[in-house]
């Protein structure tokens, strides 16, 4: 307690050293302990956009959990989607933490997801058109989240990197699922095999915006750089996205389906793959909510929350 | 007298009591579920989104314990026998095929959580009372399943009598809203007790207690509740919109059949 006490008082830069030598050295920030400013920030913004994305993108397989084709499907997709609502809660929880200095709870991050303020990954604003849409959720995006979150697995703000853990366990699963789909399509009939690639098709450029555009000249902004100097990641988004494509190149092709990039290869002398940019305009457009489905699915948010109100004002009734 | 399958396979008259039961169980439990996975994503707040859809899972795999059965007893494969089947030979009590309330899961669905909670609370008591009696059923493989369904049943009445007291007891909005959603429940209640034309065969052959009994049951175990919520048991529920295991049912039904074998039926012999 003494040296909490005597730390208190230090003015800001050295607080601010102090902390610094704490990220450098390895070791966890937990929630009551002092951080600067943009840390704070930069995490609030970080997981509770994670959050909602988990919350966000359990609806377009939702779509399909109803419309499984047969027992089992139904009972895995079930469970996968639970799942994604569970990484939700977990995560608000731990944004709720980072916010509650500053007089915030998840009534405002549910506002800020409504009024447009809070985005939720570009993946979660597509259309899942059909079940081999829901197969590919599961292995790619699932398979792709697996890439980004394992690189922030030690993330130097503690309760995080914790969250990450327990939900990376279960993205693993998620991409089996997502991977059992497929195959069984994949070895299924020409209707089927032709459900998958076209999914592909759809999806492909989707796949490659979700890790981000490679540096600040293509969005505007970027915040790699602060998320790597506070050592909440350790990659960036090209070296992510690189890594997805040596991981599932492969594995597309070996089943028997094409890329919609007919320059994809990977260049030996370089050691990187080579591929068409994705339309990074679009990108844009579809976090500001104009994407495919961002109106519908923010819409489903909006009718739970006023049609449930009631609930949540009877819940806070001491009976 | 008890049936292992291979006895329920050669006694013809068990065989088919027996089916008729488990296709009343299946039905059941494969609709409510299917009703509760629409639900996904909208629940009043995300915990219970996670807590509902850990309950629909287990209410489907309890369909696909039935079902699974009923392939045993050589009626047909269980994913057949849960998408196949024109709504005129399902079994499903018509309370539990009921919409979740006005639109569709995907579009505009305006969602009545408390005729959810009342609807859910109701037939999960019912359900926990057949489970306990299947306990000594004459059909041994459902006398052991049932063992092991009791045990999840217990945390879904407690999980739904939560609810139910919360909300009531919160008085206002939320109680009037339970009241309206117990008026639209009571009138079709009794289907859920019901067996249908098989009531003396399952009886007779031991398969399962009576309706009556289950029915008092059920008015004993909730009586208290409704007391000291200072709410009224009606004297007699109803079967108003007629019995479902009859084969009588709505048109919810066969949307829901529609919407649940979509991909199913884009090719019936291909494995998914
Ligand atoms: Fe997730
Ligand atoms: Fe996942």
């Amino acid at each position: 307690m003494a040296e909490t006490s005597s730390f208190d008082l230090l003015p800001d830069e050295q607080r601010l050293a102090r902390f610094m030598e704490r990220i450098e050295t390895g070791e966890k920030i937990e929630a009551d302990d002092w951080m600067p400013e943009d840390y704070r920030m930069t995490l609030i913004k970080l997981i509770s956009m994670h959050g909602i994305s988990e919350i966000m993108g359990a609806l377009p397989e939702k779509e399909w959990v109803p419309k499984a084709p047969s027992l089992k499907r139904k009972l895995a997709i079930m469970a996968k989607v639970q799942d994604e609502m569970g990484h939700g809660q977990l995560l608000l929880r731990v944004a709720e933490d980072l916010m509650e200095p500053l007089l915030k709870s998840r009534e405002h991050i549910i506002q800020d997801l409504l009024s447009g303020k809070l985005k939720f990954h570009n993946v979660f604003h597509m259309e899942a058109k059909t079940w081999g849409d829901a197969g590919l959720i599961g292995w790619l995006v699932d398979g792709a989240a697996i890439i980004t979150q394992t690189n922030m697995l030690n993330a130097s703000y503690g309760p995080y990197a914790r969250a990450l853990k327990r939900i990376c366990a279960e993205e693993v699963f998620h991409a089996q699922h997502g991977e059992a789909i497929i195959m069984a399509l994949a070895e299924g009939t020409g209707k089927q095999k032709a459900m998958i690639q076209d999914s592909i098709d759809r999806w492909w450029d989707a796949l490659l915006m979700f890790f981000g555009p490679g540096d600040a000249s293509t969005t505007g902004t970027s915040k790699q750089d602060i998320t790597m100097k506070y050592k909440i990641r350790t990659k960036t988004n090209e070296e992510l996205r690189q890594d997805f494509f040596s991981k599932y190149i492969p594995r597309v092709l070996s089943l028997g389906l094409k890329l919609p990039d007919e320059t994809m290869h990977f260049d030996k002398t370089e050691g990187l793959w080579k591929y068409r940019q994705p339309d990074w305009s679009q990108f844009k457009q579809i976090i500001k909510n104009n994407g495919p489905k961002s109106r519908e699915r923010l819409r489903l948010r909006e009718i739970s929350y006023t049609s449930n109100k009631w609930v949540l004002e009877a819940l806070s009734v001491r009976v | 007298m008890k049936y292992t399958k291979e006895e329920a396979l050669i006694h013809k008259e068990y065989h088919s009591a027996l089916c008729e039961l488990l296709f009343q169980l299946a039905d059941d439990d494969f609709i409510l579920a299917y009703r509760g996975s629409e639900w996904l994503g909208l629940a009043p707040h995300i915990e219970e989104d996670v807590a509902f859809s850990s309950i629909s899972q287990d209410m489907m795999g309890h369909a696909v314990i039935f079902y699974g059965m009923l392939e045993d007893l050589g009626i047909g494969k269980a994913n057949d026998l849960a998408h196949d089947r024109p709504a005129e030979e399902r079994k499903n009590a018509i309370l539990l095929e009921r919409v979740n309330g006005p639109g569709t899961y995907l579009h505009e669905p305006h969602y009545d959580w408390a005729f959810a909670v009342v609807r859910s609370y109701f037939y999960t008591g019912i359900k926990k009372i057949k489970i306990a009696s299947l306990k000594n059923s004459s059909y041994i493989p459902l006398s052991q399943a049932a063992v092991k369904i009791e045990m999840e049943l217990y945390y879904h009445l407690l999980h739904w009598k939560t609810w139910f007291t919360q909300l009531l007891g919160a008085g206002g909005e939320a109680k009037k809203r339970i009241e309206d959603a117990m008026a639209a429940v009571f009138p079709d209640l009794d289907g859920v007790f019901s067996f249908g034309a098989a009531r003396t065969m399952f009886i007779r052959l031991a398969l399962i207690t009576s309706e009556e009994e289950i029915r008092q049951e059920w008015i004993q175990m909730m009586r208290p509740i409704f007391e000291s919520l200072g709410i009224n048991m009606p004297n007699s529920f109803g079967l108003e919109s007629g019995n479902g295991r009859d084969g009588v049912h709505t048109e919810d039904l066969e949307a829901a059949l529609k919407t649940l074998t979509e991909v199913y039926r884009i090719d019936q012999t291909a494995s998914w």
